[in-house]
């Protein structure tokens, strides 16, 4: 990255100056309302109903992070939460690196078809899936069960279109010397072709993570309570409860739901930006 | 890829190819195809969700859409929503970008802050908002205020309900096409900046005639994935408003879809809205892919 901005370096203070601007200008709007809301999860009630607003929470108070648990079971949202973000997540790279597989280095009549046909899964909008899958679903009795908020979702466009891109373009001289050892399809995949592709696998990982983490109207519709929702449906039922009268509850709840996705993407954010540029960059 | 190989590969691996594909084709057909189709024949029907019976009405449900004024204002909130989230978060992400694409100290860790509330959830981005909207002790009032400013009742004002989901919509999303035109711009021929630096050309032609067209595949990338992402937005919109004030103040194609199918029951009626939108994102979608084509080639 550093390496292309060189003939930049030597432009005017102008520019430098105007820069700078925008990044001050920048980390107000984006910084002050994340601010605010960890502000108000650690005020003490009157403080947030005061105007003009207080700016610093005095004294600072943890009573609205226990008051989350009293309004609604937060705990169980998050083991929730976890359990759904992480057997979707596995599930889905998995499919996602097996299906890119046999789409890449497997040779077999159809391949174009059935290629196309998932890529084109991309084109549905989720939206128009709800109302058959809800009434699919309820005549299972699956409704707040997991099975009903995962399976669902399991299946993998997206990444397969993603890893797929990236095995073709894996040079074929390794791969056919791999052949020649007549190495299995299996080995292939785990001793050459998945050592040379974590960055895309994490890349696609990381993204998953992020996207079942934040699923929202499907859990809605699948879960009524605590026993499979996760966190943030949790949240949109503490919002009801407290609601307008009592948003310290609610806001520690918004802090303690965006919080582990925010580590997550902090820790690994690189991997993730790669993920999400690959192929807008060149067409 | 050889001939032979092919001939090799076929037989030896059409078994191994199905167990590997079997598995998500299966769950693509059933919950991604099935229901596509299975809604597009629900559209031409009167049927309440959950009820054993349904009846066949032809095109009543889309006489109904095309005909109501509750759809008119639905069209205009979602052409306002997705034409304001799209612009504007194109075009704020894209003069970010030019000014961060310069050596400046500090630079790493504005593209986290920025692009950090693209990976929040939308539902928590929708309550902290609500909270920072409200009217009084919000945030946003009160600076308002100082400013000298009336502030408006966000919650209570149709317009100004639509311009509070719209821009905490762009907040959490200005983060993406920023990350993506920072990525086309430090991708670019950087020797064509130096020439048009020798040619003093001014910033404002550089930009226009160096740089933008270099930037085309990027836009257009992000004209069709930021579109349709803005377009099936419901998070923000269910924790915020609820579609409201007054009923649909706040309601786009995809909120109502929901409202009609599982508040009001109307299935075979949200099927019909969905059915519309399905078609009218596959047609946007197809003629933006074709000018990219169009474009590449010339």
């Amino acid at each position: 990255m550093s390496a292309t901005t060189a003939p930049h370096e030597h432009r005017g203070v102008l520019s430098q100056v105007s820069g700078y601007l925008a990044m001050l200008v920048v980390v107000l709007v984006i910084a002050l309302p994340l601010y605010w809301i960890v502000a108000a999860s650690l005020k003490e009630r009157p403080d947030i109903y005061t105007v003009p607003v207080t700016w610093f929470p005095d004294p600072v108070t943890l009573e609205n992070y226990d008051g989350v648990r009293h309004g609604v079971p937060f705990l169980d949202f998050l083991r929730n939460s976890v359990l759904i973000t992480t057997v979707l997540t596995v599930v889905q790279v998995v499919l996602g690196v097996l299906s890119a597989f046999a789409l890449s280095f497997l040779r077999f009549p159809g391949r174009t078809v059935v290629l196309l046909f998932i890529i084109a899964a991309l084109m549905v909008p989720s939206q128009i899936t709800w109302i058959s899958n809800y009434a699919l679903v309820a005549q299972l009795g699956w409704r707040n069960t997991f099975a009903g908020i995962i399976i669902p979702l399991a299946g993998v466009a997206f990444g397969t279109f993603l890893l797929r891109n990236h095995f073709v373009s894996l040079p074929t001289e390794i791969i056919e010397a791999a052949e020649m050892d007549h190495a299995g399809a299996l080995t292939l995949l785990w001793r050459v072709v998945l050592p040379m592709s974590w960055p895309t696998v994490i890349a696609f990982t990381l993204i998953t993570i992020v996207n079942e983490w934040n699923q929202y109207l499907w859990p809605l519709l699948m879960a009524d309570d605590s026993s499979t929702a996760p966190l943030p449906v949790g949240l949109t039922q503490l919002q009801d409860a407290e609601g307008f009268t009592n948003w310290g509850p609610v806001m520690a709840g918004t802090v303690l739901t965006m919080l582990p996705v925010l580590v997550v993407f902090l820790v690994l954010q690189r991997h993730m930006i790669k993920g999400l540029t690959a192929g807008a960059v060149k067409g | 890829m050889s001939k032979t190989r092919v001939g090799r590969w076929s037989g030896r691996h059409l078994l191994l190819a199905a167990v590997l594909l079997l598995p998500n084709l299966v769950l693509l057909v059933v919950f991604t195809y099935r229901p596509l189709l299975d809604s597009i024949r629900l559209s031409f029907f009167r049927w309440n969700l959950g009820s054993p019976t349904s009846s066949f009405v032809g095109w009543d449900n889309y006489v109904e859409w095309f005909t109501s004024s509750d759809s008119r204002t639905v069209l205009v909130n979602t052409v306002i929503f997705t034409g304001a989230a799209v612009l504007g978060s194109m075009a704020l992400g894209l003069g970010l970008a030019l000014l961060l694409d310069q050596k400046i100290r500090g630079r790493g860790v504005v593209r986290s802050l920025v692009f950090a509330p693209f990976v929040l959830s939308g539902a928590a981005v929708g309550v902290a908002f609500q909270f920072i909207f409200t009217p009084n002790f919000g945030l946003v009032p009160d600076l308002l205020r100082s400013l000298g400013l009336s502030p408006p009742n966000f919650y209570q004002s149709s317009a100004w309900a639509l311009f509070m989901v719209t821009v905490t919509y762009i907040w959490k999303n200005l983060g993406y096409t920023f990350v993506i035109y920072l990525a086309a711009l430090q991708a670019r021929r950087t020797d064509l900046d130096e020439a048009a630096e020798i040619d003093a050309a001014s910033p404002w032609t550089r930009l226009r005639k160096v740089i933008w067209p270099q930037l085309r595949p990027a836009t257009f990338f992000l004209l069709i994935t930021v579109l349709l992402n803005s377009f099936q937005v419901f998070d923000v919109i269910h924790t915020m408003t609820r579609g409201g004030p007054y009923g649909n103040g706040t309601t786009t194609m995809v909120y109502q879809i929901y409202q009609e199918t599982f508040v009001n029951l109307r299935a075979g009626y949200g099927a019909t809205v969905a059915t519309i939108m399905f078609f009218a994102l596959l047609v946007v979608t197809l003629v933006q892919v074709w000018l990219m084509e169009r474009g590449r080639r010339e």
